[in-house]
């Protein structure tokens, strides 16, 4: 009767497991994440959340599992056709906007950059585009050509979105994107984030340890503990019947704000 | 007779870990089904699991065991079993609920929130908004507020736009939970026109009314739901 629903993943990983030393990153994480998903990985550090999410977009290898996107081996994959697809189907949100900006290149430079990557080459039509995505993440694009350096923090990560999502991935990883940020301008990005990501139907693997930030933007969550998946599910069925003890514990220690 | 949500042999439990594992059940073996154009009101004493039920029933709580059958897409499927994804399927296009408060999204105006659900369903921006507008408009929230976030607003102010998203969307099966408790006298009676609005158009709607005057005003019977030891 079910599971009728079910299309075909995007993304799709099997039995992952990791070792450092005695500590398992990874241990037997299971997860599947389909077109126009949004799946939060929540836990505290150490749990493994981060560690996932570089295995699944191929930064890091895993002892053992397997991941596939639309059917191609991505960990069999050469670092070319892998990075190619980081620069095209895929985006990487980082946490630090510096790990995913040029610093000493211009804003508009920043999103005409990743444009080019994908085959863009009218200097009129990039120029463009990158003003029209400034406006999108709500920087003024009066400011196209001064370097993310003299941007504050909130601005340099919304414009690291523009430059991620210029290219209109299929799917793009998120670590912390809020992470560095003031309480006032994580608002105000986590607000973009859902409608970008609501209005062009991407799917997003968020990690994050800031459970109200999943709620608003998730729809599926997994919690994570030790490397292991202890429970997921619908965000708002984990977050108000949380059913593992790691999960009640997570839920209870939120303010309610 | 035909069905539009159905429960049979539902049973909920909370099993509170970090309690000593201490289990508290709620609900045991609820039986009952809805059909189309009727409105049934939950009822029974404070605690006795009514919210419970309609969280199940949203599937915000999960069912400890039993099925919970709703009428999407013309066949019944198990939402108790059902994957996030068919879920969320079911959210979007059959099943509504207002809770009896609201959510607010930071920087979202009251408009853009009553649309929201029929924008997910890929209504037009303009038709979505205009809808929006009528609903708001009907249940009496000044026009000055449509496009302000409702952070600041009052309960009952809230409480409408709660109501009009719920409405806005015109779902076959539609659960309020305590829909009018911070609302004047005016506003009650349009939410009982709205609701006499979706039974005439064949929804089916599941409620907790807690004004027993406009209870007897939509709801066409009753279903008690009793404390575990008293149904025992």
């Amino acid at each position: 009767m079910n599971e009728r629903s079910s299309k075909t993943p995007l993304l799709t990983a099997r039995d992952l497991t990791l070792r450092f030393g005695r500590i398992a990153a990874l241990d037997g994480v299971d997860l599947d994440i389909h077109p126009g998903e949004v799946v939060a990985i929540v836990g505290e550090s150490g749990s493994g959340k981060t560690t996932l999410l570089r295995v699944l977009s191929g930064l890091m290898r895993p002892d053992a599992g397997e991941v596939s996107y639309l059917g191609q081996d991505v960990l069999g994959m050469s670092e070319a056709a892998r990075r190619r697809l980081m620069r095209t189907e895929w985006g990487f949100v980082h946490q630090n906007p510096r790990d995913g900006l040029r610093m000493a290149v211009s804003a508009g430079g920043n999103i005409g950059e990743r444009l080019m990557a994908t085959g863009a080459r009218h200097y009129g039509n990039i120029r463009e585009q990158a003003s029209h995505w400034l406006t999108r993440v709500e920087i003024d694009p009066a400011r196209m050509d001064e370097v993310p350096a003299k941007f504050s923090g909130g601005m340099q990560q919304r414009l690291q979105i523009a430059r991620t999502l210029v290219t209109l991935p299929k799917l793009v990883f998120m670590d912390e994107p809020t992470g560095g940020l003031d309480v006032s301008v994580q608002a105000r990005l986590l607000d973009l984030i859902r409608a970008l990501v609501a209005d062009l139907g991407l799917a997003v693997l968020i990690v994050t340890h800031d459970i109200a930030a999943a709620r608003l933007l998730a729809h599926r969550m997994l919690v994570m503990r030790h490397g292991v998946v202890v429970e997921s599910g619908l965000t708002d069925r984990v977050l108000d019947d949380p059913q593992h003890p790691y999960t009640q514990l997570l839920v209870s220690s939120v303010l309610a704000a | 007779m035909s069905i539009s949500l159905a429960t049979e042999g539902l049973s909920k439990e909370f099993r509170l870990h970090l309690q000593g594992d201490v289990r508290i059940p709620v609900l045991a073996d609820v039986d009952f089904s809805v059909a189309p154009g009727e409105c049934v009101a939950l009822a029974g004493p404070s605690g006795a699991g009514k919210s419970t039920l309609m969280r199940c029933l949203y599937g915000n709580y999960g069912a400890g065991s039993g099925r919970i059958l709703i009428r999407h897409r013309g066949e019944l499927v198990d939402l108790a079993a059902a994957d996030p994804m068919l879920v969320r399927e079911i959210r979007r296009e059959t099943l509504g609920y207002v809770s009896q408060f609201l959510r607010v999204i930071p920087r979202i105006g009251a408009r853009d929130i009553v649309a929201e659900p029929l924008r997910a369903r890929g209504v037009p921006a303009g038709a979505a908004l205009a809808r929006a507008t009528e609903l708001l408009t009907r249940l009496n929230l000044p026009a000055r507020l449509h496009d302000l976030p409702p952070a600041t607003f009052s309960g009952g102010e809230q409480q409408r736009i709660n109501l009009a998203r719920g409405f806005a969307a015109d779902y076959p099966v539609l659960l309020l939970d305590e829909p009018t408790a911070s609302l004047d006298p005016v506003n009650r009676q349009v939410v009982v026109t709205l609701i006499a609005e979706a039974k005439a158009r064949g929804a089916a709607l599941i409620g907790i009314f807690h004004d027993t005057q406009i209870r007897d005003q939509v709801a066409d019977r009753l279903f008690e739901v009793l404390p575990i030891q008293d149904a025992a």
